[in-house]
């Protein structure tokens, strides 16, 4: 495993912590969504990370498997005056749990910068390593 | 040649840069599900490159009681990937720390910079012994 194998292990790190971050996004934009139906509501998104080996004897890589939708329940409201209200004048909220979501921001920003940090001095070694005996 | 010229730091540079591609890989995936840390053992590093240069240490090797039998070959870093044993369980399968990964990934880059540094006045040693200024 040289050196820059790191580059291939950290980079698929720092872009499935880019889709976690961007899934977190939707879900803080669309935590006051309503809907008619509770089918049509917003759900909750979050990515599903697995390991992958990387190729020619390199380190451990992350792949994004899929996105899975929460299936916690949408909280109906009472709101009448709604324009999406149904007839009994409620609607549906997303179940987004913004507390869940701030920490998963926050879980996520320094997964990131770690493995840009990871990166960072992978590549000062490397260069070091290339300055040998100069 | 270049095994007695610099010694055992050869090896040493080779068992760092493995080792930290598997921190770099442990820190990697401290959110995937069911990841399990690993790590290299110093203990078989170190014997296998002594027992290589023939020095004190005892180079581990396939026992060979029948004729025809092959001896493996000796692979440049000798050490074995372990798993390492989490203080607390995770519900998720996931056996990384963090905060340990970090630091043990510093240290082992502040020791692949002492062998270079080994190696720089290894090297600047034998330019002046070259030169003979």
């Amino acid at each position: 495993m040289s050196l820059f194998s790191i580059f291939d292990v950290s980079s698929s790190a720092m872009a499935a912590q880019t889709l976690r971050l961007n899934a977190t996004a939707s879900n803080m934009a669309n935590a006051d969504s309503v809907a008619t139906k509770p089918e049509d509501a917003y759900k909750a998104r979050e990515p599903v990370f697995s390991q992958v080996l990387e190729q020619n004897g390199g380190g451990v890589g992350v792949r994004t498997l899929g996105i899975t939708q929460s299936n916690a329940p949408n909280p109906a409201l009472y709101q009448p005056g709604n324009p999406l209200a149904n007839k009994e004048g409620y609607v549906y909220a997303s179940n987004v749990n913004p507390v869940e979501e701030m920490v998963n921001m926050l879980s996520a920003s320094r997964s990131y910068q770690t493995n840009v940090q990871v990166m960072d001095t992978a590549k000062n070694l490397a260069l070091r390593t290339l300055q040998l005996g100069q | 040649m270049s095994d007695q010229l610099f010694g055992i730091h050869g090896d040493a540079l080779v068992y760092r840069s493995q080792r930290m591609g598997i921190l770099a890989s442990n820190i990697a995936n401290s959110d995937t599900p069911n990841y399990k840390a690993r790590d290299l053992s110093f203990t078989d590093a170190l014997r296998s490159a002594a027992g290589a240069q023939g020095g004190a240490g005892q180079a581990l090797t396939l026992l060979q009681n029948q004729p025809g039998q092959l001896q493996a070959s000796h692979p440049p870093g000798g050490a074995q990937e372990l798993y390492r044993i989490p203080d607390q369980p995770a519900l998720d399968g996931n056996s990384v720390d963090l905060e340990r990964e970090r630091v043990r990934f510093t240290e082992n880059a502040v020791s692949y910079q002492t062998t270079l540094s080994f190696l720089n006045s290894r090297i600047k040693g034998i330019n002046s012994a070259l030169t003979g200024q």
